[in-house]
This record gives C-alpha cells, sequence and structure tokens, in this order.
C-alpha cells in the first residue's frame, strides 16, 4: 500500500523542524547538566555507591559542585587527581567523595588533557566491543527481517523474576523484551545501584539488572536461535547515564525522547534538552535504536484531532537526533493505535496514519504502540482491538511492533498475557503478511485523505513553532495539551551553563 | 445466586490460568485437578498449551456450587457514574462554581500512579482526570506531600475535597498517615466544608469509613467514578 505523499511538502516539514531545533541546539551546546557529568565518571570507571547510599559518580559530582569547579565540567579535576595520585577514576572519585582528597586548583595543561583523552579512549573501546559482539551475535543468530519486530515488556519489579518471564516470552516468539522501570524511576536524580528485588509497577534500571537480563537473554537467545533485544529507558533526569550503562551492557533499544521528560515527567526543559542530546550521542556510538514517545500523547489528546501533533513530534525528534549524529536506522520514532473503536472508519485513519508514517520516515524502525485508551477491562473486546492493531502494523510493515496485551489497564501482563499476544500478533502476520503489498489506496478515499490532511496540519504546526520558538510552543501546552514552562519543572539547578575552559572529552570523540 | 452460564443456577464458569508446569501427558490432568481443587465441578479442559519451556497454559469451563445471597452484600451503591459533560453540566447547573478539587500521594508514599490516574487530564483507561473536567480546578500537588501541608493548602485553595492516595500499605503505615490527616482537618475546623476521599489498590469504601473519610476507591476507579461521587455530594450538601 502506497500513499501519494507530497515530498515538497514533508522536505518543508524538515526543513521547519531544523528551525525549531536550531536555537536549542545553540542553548544545549553552552550547556552541561549533573547528570552529564556523572556519565562522564561513569564511563571512565567510577561505579558502585559511595558511604551514604549515594551513588558514587554522585557524590563525587556533589562534592565538584561545592568546591564551585563544576562548571568546568567533572573531567579536569579528576584527570588531575589522577595524574596527581596515580590512582584509578574508582579510588579518586571515592577520595573525593568521602573528602580525603583535596579538589585541585590547578586543572589545566597538556597532562590532564591527555589522560582525560586516554580515560575517554579507554571507555569508547568498551563501548565498541559491546556494538561488535552484538553484531557477531545477530550475525550468528539470524535478523528478523520480513515482519515487525515483536516487544513484549515484563514488569515485576524483581529482576529474578522479570528474568523467568522474559525468558518465557522470548522463547513464546517474543524479539525484543522491554523491561518497565518502576514508578517515578525517571524523577529519581541518581541511577540505583545493584540487583534489584522491590519495585512499584516496575523494576529499577540499574546496571546490575541490564547485566543480569542481558545474560539471560543471551543463553535463551542461543537456545531458541534468534538474537532477542533488550530495551530500557533513558528518559527522566539521568538520561545519559542510563544510556551509557545501557551502552556497556549491550542493551539494543532504549526509550529516548527529545521532550517526553518535559511533558509527562514535568522536568525542567533545558535540562532534558541537554541530557537527551548527550545521551542521543551515546546510544549513536553504541548503535542502540532509540524509541522516541509520540504515542503518549494520544493517551491524553484526542488521537483523531491529534494526529497532526504526532508528525510534526516526529520531525522535531528526526531534527535532534540527526544533531547528536545518529543515523535515520537507529531513530525509532513512535506513535499509536488509539483512535476511539466507536469511529466509523477509525481502522482507515489508523492505516493512513501508520502508512503515513512507514513513507516519511522509509528508513527509520518506526515504532507501533498498541491501544491503551480503549482498553476498558473487558479483555475479550480488548483482544479484538489488538487484533485489530496487528493487522495495522503488517499491513503498513512497522518495524518494532508492541505487542497489545489484553489485560492492559489492570496489571503487569501475567505470563499467559504475553503468550496470547505474541501468539495472536504471529496469526496475523502470517495470515496477513502480503497484504500490504496488494492493497492500493484510493485516489479520494478515506485513507489517502485522511494522510494527507495530517501532513498538511502537521507542516502549519511546524510552521508555528518555528515562529514562536519551541519552549513556547511547550509552555501552551502544544504536545498532549500539557502546558510547561521554559523556567518550571525538576531538575533545573542540576544544568548550569559550561564556563571558559569546560572540558567533556566526549563531546570531542561521538559524533553529533 | 449463582453464576448463570446458559441456564438459570448452572454455576458455570469460565477461567484460564497458568501452572508451572511442562505440557506433557499429565499437563491435562494436573489442568482439571487445579479446577476441582478450586472447586469446579464438570470440569472440561478447552485448551492446555505450552506458554514457553515449563508452563502450561489453560482455559477451562466448569460448574460452581457456591452461591450467595444478593441481599446480604454490604457497600454503598453509589448508583452510575456520570460522564464527564454530564458531571460539568451538573455541577454548572446545581453548584454554579467550579469545584475545589486538591489530591496528594501522601506523606511517605512516592507513588503517583493512583492520584495521577484520576487528577491528571490524561486519566485511565481512556477516561479523563479531574483537570480536564470544565467545572472542576483540580490541583494534583504530586507525591509525599505531608498531610498538614496538604491541609495547609486544601484551606488556602478553598478546597472544596481532598483526594488522597495510598497505594504503600507495607506494615500499615497508611492507616497512620489517613488518620493523622483526618485528625488535622477536624483539629482545624475543615471537616464539615470538606469532602475527603482516599482511593488506592487496597483501599475500599469500608476503610475509608472506618477512618473517617467520605468515600475510599479501589482498584479499577475511573476518573468519572470520583468526579461524580464529588458533584453529587457537594450538590446534595447545598440541599
Amino acid at each position: 500500500m502506497q500513499l501519494n505523499i507530497d515530498t515538497a511538502r514533508a522536505a518543508r516539514c524538515r526543513e521547519l523542524a531544523g528551525k525549531i531545533t536550531g536555537p536549542l541546539l545553540d542553548e544545549i551546546s553552552r550547556r552541561s547538566t549533573d547528570s552529564v557529568e556523572r556519565t562522564v565518571l561513569r564511563l571512565w570507571g567510577a561505579d558502585g555507591l559511595h558511604d551514604s547510599d549515594a551513588p558514587l559518580a554522585n557524590a563525587a559530582v556533589a562534592r565538584l559542585r561545592e568546591a564551585g569547579v563544576l562548571e568546568r565540567g567533572a573531567a579536569r579535576p579528576v584527570a588531575a587527581l589522577v595524574n596527581q595520585t596515580g590512582s584509578s577514576v574508582q579510588e579518586v572519585c571515592e577520595k573525593l567523595a568521602s573528602g580525603t582528597l583535596d579538589v585541585p586548583d590547578d586543572v589545566t595543561g597538556p597532562e590532564v588533557e591527555n589522560t582525560a583523552r586516554r580515560l575517554t579512549d579507554d571507555a569508547l573501546s568498551a563501548l565498541a566491543a559491546a556494538r561488535e559482539k552484538r553484531l557477531a551475535l545477530v550475525k550468528k543468530l539470524g535478523e528478523v527481517e520480513d515482519r515487525p519486530l515483536l516487544y513484549v515488556i515484563v514488569a515485576t519489579g524483581n529482576i529474578h523474576q522479570d528474568i523467568e518471564q522474559a525468558v518465557s516470552a522470548a522463547e513464546c516468539g517474543a524479539d525484543c523484551i522491554a523491561v518497565i522501570r518502576s514508578t517515578a524511576q525517571s524523577l529519581l536524580d541518581y541511577v540505583p545501584h545493584g540487583a534489584t528485588t522491590e519495585g512499584f509497577g516496575g523494576t529499577y534500571a540499574t546496571r546490575e539488572n541490564f547485566r543480569l537480563m542481558r545474560r539471560a537473554l543471551d543463553e535463551a537467545s542461543k537456545r531458541i536461535g534468534r538474537y532477542v533485544r533488550l530495551v530500557n529507558y533513558a528518559s527522566g533526569l539521568c538520561m545519559p547515564e542510563i544510556a551509557a550503562l545501557g551502552a556497556l551492557e549491550r542493551l539494543d533499544m532504549l526509550l529516548n525522547d527529545s521532550m517526553y521528560g518535559i511533558i509527562f515527567r514535568d522536568i525542567n526543559p533545558l535540562r532534558t534538552f541537554v541530557d537527551q542530546h548527550f545521551s542521543r550521542r551515546i546510544c549513536a556510538e553504541a548503535r542502540i535504536t532509540i524509541n522516541t514517545g509520540e504515542d503518549n500523547y494520544l493517551t491524553t489528546a484526542d488521537a483523531v484531532e491529534a494526529a497532526h501533533t504526532v508528525v510534526a513530534s516526529q520531525f522535531i525528534n528526526e531534527s535532534f537526533a540527526l544533531a547528536a549524529g545518529m543515523p535515520e536506522e537507529l531513530m525509532g520514532l513512535g506513535h499509536a493505535f488509539e483512535i476511539d473503536p466507536a469511529i466509523e472508519n477509525g481502522f482507515l485513519m489508523e492505516l493512513a496514519q501508520a502508512q503515513l508514517v512507514r513513507q516519511l520516515f522509509p528508513k527509520a524502525p518506526i515504532k507501533f504502540m498498541p491501544p491503551t485508551k480503549h482498553m476498558t477491562g473487558d479483555v475479550f473486546a480488548g483482544y479484538r482491538l489488538d487484533c485489530m492493531f496487528d493487522l495495522a502494523s503488517v499491513i503498513t510493515g512497522q518495524t518494532i511492533h508492541l505487542c497489545g496485551i489484553l489485560t492492559e489497564a489492570l496489571h503487569t501482563p501475567l505470563l499467559q498475557d504475553r503468550m496470547l499476544a505474541l501468539q495472536g500478533a504471529r496469526y496475523v502476520m502470517t495470515t496477513a503478511k502480503n497484504l500490504g503489498r496488494e492493497l492500493e489506496t484510493v485516489p479520494g478515499g478515506v485513507i489517502a485523505t485522511r494522510a494527507a490532511e495530517v501532513l498538511s496540519k502537521a507542516e502549519a504546526l511546524l510552521k508555528e513553532i518555528s515562529e514562536t520558538g519551541l519552549m513556547d510552543a511547550l509552555a501552551r501546552g502544544v504536545f498532549a495539551d500539557i502546558k510547561r514552562e521554559p523556567d518550571g519543572g525538576r531538575g533545573a539547578e542540576g544544568c548550569f551553563e559550561k564556563a571558559d575552559g569546560y572540558l567533556n572529552p566526549f563531546e570531542e570523540r561521538l559524533a553529533g | 445466586m449463582k453464576a448463570y452460564g446458559d441456564t438459570r443456577d448452572d454455576g458455570m464458569i469460565q477461567i484460564s490460568f497458568t501452572l508451572p508446569l511442562s505440557s506433557g501427558s499429565k499437563a491435562m490432568e494436573a489442568g482439571k485437578a487445579y479446577a476441582a481443587a478450586l472447586g469446579l465441578q464438570d470440569v472440561r479442559v478447552a485448551c492446555a498449551k505450552p506458554a514457553g519451556d515449563g508452563f502450561t497454559f489453560y482455559v477451562v469451563y466448569g460448574m460452581c456450587g457456591a452461591e450467595i445471597d444478593p441481599d446480604s452484600i454490604k457497600g454503598t451503591d453509589r448508583g452510575e457514574s456520570m460522564s464527564r459533560e454530564e458531571t460539568d453540566a451538573f455541577l454548572k447547573e446545581h453548584l454554579k462554581r467550579e469545584a475545589i478539587v486538591v489530591g496528594a500521594a501522601l506523606g511517605s508514599d512516592a507513588h503517583t500512579v493512583g492520584i495521577d490516574a484520576i487528577m491528571n487530564m490524561k486519566g485511565f483507561a481512556g477516561d479523563y482526570g479531574l483537570e480536564r473536567y470544565g467545572m472542576m480546578d483540580a490541583r494534583n500537588l504530586g507525591s509525599q506531600v505531608e498531610p498538614e501541608e496538604l491541609v495547609r493548602q486544601a484551606e488556602r485553595l478553598k478546597a472544596d475535597a481532598i483526594l488522597v492516595s495510598q497505594v504503600v500499605t507495607q506494615k500499615d503505615i497508611h492507616v497512620t498517615q489517613l488518620t493523622k490527616l483526618v485528625e488535622l482537618v477536624e483539629a482545624e475546623g475543615l471537616r464539615d466544608r470538606l469532602l475527603m476521599i482516599v482511593g488506592g489498590p487496597y483501599i475500599d469504601d469500608g476503610l475509608a469509613h472506618e477512618l473517617g473519610y467520605d468515600a475510599g476507591f479501589g482498584r479499577g476507579t475511573l476518573p468519572r467514578d470520583v468526579a461524580t461521587f464529588i458533584a453529587r455530594r457537594l450538590v446534595k450538601q447545598l440541599e
């Protein structure tokens, strides 16, 4: 099924998105955040907890902030102390955090910068090793190419139980396993540590949990002969840190949106923009596919009325991702099947949207999200909605298919719910495999008209945002009907302007 | 009263479940035995199939002899909930002003899932939250709001209703905090003009009344249920 898309209009949308992100990219390049600085230290090897339960990276960065030197970056003082003491980054951070080492006065000079570069080289080698290992495994075990990747979630709160459920899901046909995070982890200004067994509505994203799950999925992948991808969330107040830990532990996908934290978690806009940029540069380096969160707009705003906001946001997310050095092949732009099932020809509108997005971003691994808003608890009715969603996905050739779960909105999926979702999706995608190739849209019909209308409205919206600025659009509640002030939100105090001589050696080395 | 399948009082029910058991020859019998242990008679295992290694998924039908007396069922029948539009129209006509609602996850509770589901624009299961209501001024104060702070805000905003969410119930901490809130409201002399509502997965109307609240809302509550209760009660108080 092909839509006759106005390519000139699509090109104008891209140009407008560039105009929108341009001024913000200038703001981003002038700033850093606590989380960015902690990321540098974590990538250099600062791991574990400080005495007071705070992660070491947090404690070290807090000390540098107190000493008034953070504005030049954490890299310089820590590299200077590594030179001065001959100790590892871990030991230097431990002593900095406990106060047994003083923050050095002189952090300039080629020795400091050389050490910073050497430590950065080591970190980049570790990322490269993880990347190569993924490539080798995918090559050995084979790749799903002729149908959407089937994606399910686990969310027990206990990493060991998550593993049991994830392995079972893989055996039932899942291609991607996302471990949902504990509620409100996105508002924690640190990444918890170690294997965790208690969470609410999900499991804490920690480096150790990443490692345990990746190891279990590697074993399962080899057994079932298919590389199973692991997904987590680089969103909230610790976007770049999660990206770095995910990159080190070979996560394959991260939810990573340029605006989600602002809109849905009330995180300070500039903080989010700076964090998302650095986190995406890490994802690009690690070849981690990002998933953007436009699907969420439709859980608050109406899916028919606000469809164009999804497309406009996808262009903005694409523009930010390009600026962070991401190839299109890593941009899992998101959207969702959320039109009210009572609306006549609603399914045709879903097809129009899915096909439009598919064609506007031909190389992007588009992520299609299942119905949630109209899942009422009648699991039997919900199962039918999910079936129509599966059909839309296979017809329009979506790349990442988050399987709808019949108990959506009731509880986290039961083992059997996941199996039913996977088997149902497999059925629909097999029986209707080539349907999309054999369908044509009728000029002037519901699908063609709807797609053209959505694109046209997306262009108009992008034009309006390019004139007023993205900050203003967020303040007016353009996305998801939620209003966010430029100076409001959490984590603003952790976002700062770089001083002269600022150094983040990763910024020099990463694309973007 | 018994479940109605296709004949009155046949007690026919359908259940589905998973057993941590490989789907070998014993699986069918195990499913049957489990259903029988649940108290089903004439068990029919309609489906027993693998759900990954070491698990079997079942769909089972059976007759259940259990019965209840509907007249003995306690609980408040709040009646059918109104839609958002109906509630807005109802408030406009009768209260003739916006209802002011202040909500929070109380005390040590950091979970905003519940309060967000009811109050935020987004709502829950396709039902918009109170912030979306034209005739409600809904303020969600978020998580870990101390009882003192909540009362202060309710007084400052001249709230008509307080909505508190308690998700964490470990060591009965919810009881302590909920009691404290009621006592504070009473001490401030606000109890008569303030509706007090509590919600959470393990909260029910009975517990809420016991603790001195006007209503308790449990699992599966939609924003419209809470909105309807607030609207009807506020209007009733005018009479």
